[in-house]
Parts: C-alpha cells; sequence; structure tokens
C-alpha cells in the first residue's frame, strides 16, 4: 500500500483550511450578496456539532439515543436567557414579567454557550444513570421520551417567568462574526475527535463491538456508557445554543422530534461511525435541501405547466432520496471510514489513473488495496 | 368537581383510551413479530385520516368507512414490502432507521399532497349524534369506542388463538428462525400482521378524529408515539396489554387535562414510559426475556 509523505499531507491540509477560510472571508466580505449562501454554511456548521455528537453516541459507542432535540432545547434557553440584553428583556418578557433572579443574569456569548453545554451535560448525566441500563430500541424511546418531556417543560405556564413558555424568546443577539460560528464549531468537533482518538475513545469503540468481550477486558460499561452520553450531551447543548444565536428567536415547537430525525438523517447519510461522514452529511443535507427548491416552484415548458411541481414536492423528493440511502446503500457515504489524504489518493488511483494505464497488473479487485 | 363533570371527563378518558388501544395493537404486533418499532404507525393512521375526508366527499358514509379500511390496509402493506422486507437481514438499527425514514416521507407527502393547514375531519352524522344519560353528554362516537375496540380485540384473540395463522403468528413471534424451518411462510405471516395493525389504525383513526374534528400532516406524530408507550407499558408483544395500556394513558391524559395541566399531558405519557422501563422493563403483561451471551 502506497502512502503519501507525512509533509505533503499536512501541506495539503493547510491548503484545504486556507482555501476554506478564503472563501469564507470572501463570503463574509460580501455580505449583502452572499448572505443566503452564509446562513446555509451557518446552520450547516452547527448541526455538523449534532451531527459528530450523534455519531458519538450512536456510531461509535453503540448506544442509540433519540434525545438530541432535548438536549439542543436545554442549551438553546440557556444561551438565550443569558444573552438577551438586559435593557430588551421587559420587551421579551412583556405579558408575564422574567423571574427575579434572571433579570440581570447576563453573559458573553462564549460563556453562555459553555454553560448551555454544561447544563445539557448535567441533564444528560441525571438522565443517563436510569436510562443508560436500557438496550438499543428501548433507549431510542426512553430517550425520545425525554426530549418530549423537556419541551413539555419548556412550553409549560408554570415556568413562564423563565422561558417565557409558549410565547418563545425573541431579540437573541447575533454572533459577532461569521467566523465565530465555524470556529466554534470547528473547535467542538477537534475536541470530540481527541476524545474519539484517546483511550476513552478506544473503549467506546470496544463497548459497541461487543459489551460483554469489553467488561471482560477491564471496561466498566456503564462509567464509559455514561461518559459519552455526557460528552455528546454537552457538545449537543453548545450546538443548540448556536442555534438559538442562530435562529434570533426560538420557541419550544423549534425542538420537535423532527430535528432529532433531521439529525439522524445527516448521521445516517454520512455514515453511522464516521465524524468526517457526518460533517459532510449535514453539508450535504442542509445545502441539497436548498438544490432541490427548483422543485417547488411551478415548471413551465412552452405553455404547458408540468403538473407535480408545487410547494412541498421538493421535500417528498427529498425524503425519497433519504429512503433509497437507508435502504440501499446503508452504509451512508464514508461508511465507518474516515477521510484521509491517503484514501483520497488511493480513490483518485484506482478510479482515474488505472483506467489510463491498464496492463499494470493491480490486485484482483483492487478496492482497499 | 362535580360528580356529573367527574362522569363526563371519565366518558372522555375511556373514549381516547379506546382509540390509543386499538392503535397501540398494531405497534405491539409489528414488534412481536419483527422486533421493530414502527415508528410509520402513526403516521399510517394519520393518512387514514386524510382517506376520510377525500372518501366521504364523493361516497356516502357506509361506503366510505370501508373504502378508507382497505386504502389503509393497503398503505400498511406497501410500507412493510417496500420500506422493511429488503432491511430483514440487516441490524435491528437500520430497519428502525427505515421506519423513522418511512415516516418522514410519509409526513411530507401529506404536506405536499394535502397542504399544512389542518382539514376538517368529516362528521359523520350517526356518530355525531348527542346522547343524553342524566347530566352527562356524550356523542354515539364516545360511547361506542370502548365497546367497539372490546369486541374488536376479543375476535383479534379469538383470530390469533384459534386459527391457523394466529398460531403461525404466535410461532413467529416466539422464534423467527426455527418457525422458518417448520415451513411457515414468513412473508405471509408478517404481511397479515401489517393488515391487522392497519385494520385496527384505521379503524382507531376513525373513531380518534371524529372527536378531534381536523387532521394535519404531523396529527399522527404524538398520537403514534403515545400509543408505542401504551403497547410497552402492556408489555410489548401482549394484545390485552396493549389495550390495558392505552386505556390507562387515555384516563391518565384526560384526568390531567381536567385539573388544568394540559401542558404536561405529553410529558405524563413519556415519565409512565421511563418509570415502567425502569422498574418493569417487560411491562404489565409482558414475557420475561432471558438475555443470551
Amino acid at each position: 500500500m502506497k502512502k503519501l509523505d507525512f509533509k505533503l499531507k499536512l501541506l495539503l491540509s493547510l491548503i484545504l483550511a486556507a482555501i476554506a477560510l478564503a472563501l469564507l472571508a470572501y463570503l463574509d466580505a460580501n455580505r449583502g450578496q452572499y448572505s443566503y449562501t452564509l446562513s446555509i454554511l451557518e446552520r450547516s456548521a452547527i448541526y455538523a456539532v449534532v451531527a459528530v455528537a450523534m455519531n458519538l453516541l450512536t456510531g461509535f459507542t453503540g448506544l442509540f439515543s433519540l434525545g438530541q432535540a432535548g438536549f439542543m432545547a436545554i442549551g438553546a434557553y440557556t444561551v438565550a436567557i443569558l444573552t438577551i440584553p438586559v435593557e430588551a428583556r421587559d420587551a421579551v418578557y412583556y405579558v408575564n414579567g422574567i423571574a427575579d433572579g434572571l433579570a440581570n443574569a447576563h453573559l458573553p456569548l462564549w460563556a453562555a454557550l459553555i454553560v448551555g453545554g454544561i447544563f445539557a451535560a448535567v441533564l444528560g448525566w441525571l438522565i443517563g444513570y436510569p436510562v443508560l441500563r436500557l438496550k438499543s430500541d428501548y433507549l431510542a424511546i426512553a430517550t425520545l421520551g425525554f426530549s418530549e418531556i423537556i419541551r413539555a417543560f419548556i412550553s409549560a405556564p408554570q415556568f413562564d417567568r423563565i422561558t417565557n413558555g409558549s410565547y418563545g424568546l425573541k431579540s437573541i443577539p447575533s454572533f459577532p462574526s461569521t467566523f465565530m460560528v465555524f470556529g466554534v464549531s470547528a473547535l467542538c468537533i477537534f475536541l470530540m475527535v481527541m476524545i474519539l482518538r484517546s483511550s476513552y475513545g478506544r473503549a467506546f469503540r470496544a463497548i459497541r463491538e461487543d459489551e460483554t468481550a469489553a467488561e471482560a477486558m477491564g471496561i466498566n460499561l456503564s462509567k464509559h456508557k455514561q461518559m459519552a452520553f455526557v460528552i455528546s450531551c454537552f457538545f449537543t447543548g453548545v450546538a443548540g445554543g448556536m442555534l438559538a444565536v442562530y435562529m434570533r428567536s426560538i420557541d419550544a415547537k423549534s425542538f420537535q422530534i423532527g430535528l432529532t430525525y433531521d439529525i439522524l438523517l445527516i448521521v445516517v447519510l454520512g455514515g453511522i461511525g464516521s465524524v468526517t461522514g457526518s460533517i459532510l452529511g449535514s453539508f450535504l443535507m442542509t445545502a441539497g435541501r436548498e438544490w432541490l427548491r427548483f422543485f417547488d416552484d411551478p415548471l413551465m415548458i412552452g405553455d404547458f405547466s408540468v403538473p407535480l411541481f408545487r410547494t412541498g414536492f421538493r421535500m417528498v423528493i427529498f425524503s425519497l432520496i433519504l429512503m433509497a440511502i437507508v435502504l440501499y446503500y446503508r452504509k451512508g457515504l464514508m461508511g465507518t471510514k474516515e477521510f484521509s489524504w491517503d484514501g483520497l489518493y488511493r480513490f483518485l488511483r484506482h478510479n482515474l489513473y488505472l483506467r489510463w494505464r491498464k496492463p499494470v497488473a493491480g490486485p484482483k479487485g483492487g478496492d482497499g488495496q | 368537581m362535580t360528580l356529573t363533570t367527574f362522569l363526563q371527563h371519565g366518558l372522555t378518558g375511556i373514549s381516547l383510551g379506546g382509540a390509543y388501544a386499538l392503535i397501540a395493537i398494531g405497534y405491539t404486533m409489528v414488534y412481536g413479530i419483527l422486533r421493530l418499532i414502527n415508528f410509520a404507525h402513526g403516521e399510517i393512521f394519520m393518512m387514514a385520516g386524510y382517506f376520510m375526508i377525500f372518501a366521504i366527499a364523493s361516497f356516502p358514509w357506509f361506503l366510505a368507512i370501508p373504502i378508507v379500511i382497505i386504502a389503509t390496509v393497503i398503505l400498511g402493506v406497501l410500507i412493510e414490502k417496500l420500506a422493511y422486507k429488503p432491511l430483514r437481514s440487516a441490524p435491528r438499527m437500520s430497519i428502525m432507521i427505515s421506519a423513522i425514514g418511512v415516516s418522514y416521507l410519509l409526513q411530507n407527502l401529506a404536506t405536499y399532497l394535502f397542504t399544512a393547514l389542518p382539514k376538517g375531519y368529516p362528521s359523520i352524522p350517526f356518530l355525531k349524534k348527542i346522547f343524553q344519560i342524566g347530566d352527562v353528554s356524550a356523542s354515539l362516537v364516545t360511547i361506542i369506542t370502548p365497546f367497539l375496540t372490546l369486541a374488536l380485540v376479543y375476535l383479534l384473540i379469538l383470530l390469533i388463538n384459534h386459527s391457523k395463522m394466529g398460531m403461525a403468528m404466535r410461532s413467529v413471534s416466539k422464534d423467527f428462525e426455527t418457525s422458518q424451518l417448520m415451513g411457515i411462510k414468513i412473508n405471509q405471516v408478517i404481511s397479515m400482521t401489517f393488515i391487522v395493525g392497519s385494520f385496527l389504525a384505521a379503524i382507531g383513526s376513525i373513531l380518534y378524529f371524529t372527536d378531534r374534528m381536523t387532521v394535519f400532516p404531523f396529527s399522527g406524530m404524538l398520537p403514534g408515539l403515545k400509543c408505542f408507550v401504551a403497547a410497552v407499558l402492556g408489555g410489548i408483544g401482549s394484545i390485552p396489554g396493549a389495550v390495558i395500556g392505552g386505556f390507562i394513558l387515555g384516563i391518565g391524559e384526560t384526568a390531567l387535562v381536567a385539573m388544568g395541566y394540559s401542558t404536561f399531558s405529553d410529558a405524563f405519557t413519556f415519565a409512565i414510559l421511563i418509570v415502567m422501563l425502569l422498574f418493569r422493563p417487560t411491562g404489565l403483561f409482558g414475557e420475561k426475556e432471558v438475555d443470551k451471551v
């Protein structure tokens, strides 16, 4: 197997990062023109964090949790309550007023994001304690239940003075700069990758492969499962906080089960067990919805208007594509592999290079060699 | 609370519970046989609501009801053939994701075909007739729901205990592979399960939506999840369990609404689920499962 030189790989990675940064700077400088593109990219970056956090649980530890929307809601509400400017609060809580202890509690955005993450993590710790004893689909349905309970508490009139009940929270200040969205997302994903590469990450993978064998190897099952769950909840909470800042106004309806399903489908699209797959998946899925937008507009060929094209058709096509992936391409884009320059090099060599130099007697089959 | 209001709420609760019970049976049967949480079941129920709106537009009610039932059954079997059958040998998580995918697709399809705005559910005149018993007034649908539920469940239990198909179903739910080796046609049994489940979901939807009056593309989601909870509560795989679970949830929810905690009524369902899973994961009537290494 031919490998690329380490320096070359580093150089390629730096070039890629520089191109991405330059592109971002260009889009940001021409904000007026590209605000739509930027907002799609921002949403993708935020979803990427949640998707990687979900993958850490589902793909790497083998715990199928469907509570993402609830933990995002915790992060989002924490960040929103802590960052809405103090002078604007009377206008936001115009119906019931704000709880006395919260009226002057204000934090800068970065601190609020961390607090949001911590709240989600603490809740995750409390919930994980009983719930993680459950297996596969029972765990999924129990976490889904918790996410709904969180949503019910948020919209309950009894907590009006904290969450503003069904009126939602408005006037959340936006990000100071676009770079912050991508910076924080990249940092979160980097931290999760580091965790996955540590000995803890290897323990998570051992649990995924075989719980009994992992336990026999001396891995404390409940401790590691709990740890994976809490880490995942923390980053989901941070991402939820970012989503709140991105959306500027939130209410309990923004965090329905549909949001969890969206994230799940991103993870499936990218490949369960691949971090780069999840990142790729979230950009493709968020952008894909926009690319398919022409299905929503009436299509005229000459004077004939094609009957199927009208509002909503886009989402039907979109979900059909997703179903096709789930059914016939179960591994998703990346399977359990990660993107690497070596992999790309091999892929190109096999698909392009060998094609015009047929006589090279490659190994049979040729995949993965 | 006076006796009248108490009776009134009790009646509403029992009626809601009956509709839940019918839907919960669909979950419990599919889970018993395929070990799959059929997330699309709530959407099948929602589609049955839309079928009714269109059927009643061109047919009288006594023709519309069978049409709705047949259309729903076809939908249910079609979903099984297209979305679950190709994944029969796949890991359980893949089938579950496929079920979530189908539910997403049906929601989007309904939004596309019928718009996201709630559509009025047709009121079938004889079901809506108001009865007055003392001070308690109730429409016919509220009164017949529990009886209809019990009658259907009785028939279903007869089918399962005394017919060849029912025996095959029981055998498949005990051991999938051995039944296959014994010559049971697995695909027929699974199709039958989906036929029964969708049939009951169609009837449940008529009873449920006649009381609610509107249908919209997401109206199947929460009732669907709640009925799954009902199935877990009763012990997944057990039909009497699903029925009792449905009644418990329906009555509990109505009681919370009556006490003024309506925002917590959904949370109550899931709280029950979690408490149940922690203390008795096999449900009230479930069989004890042995974990094999």
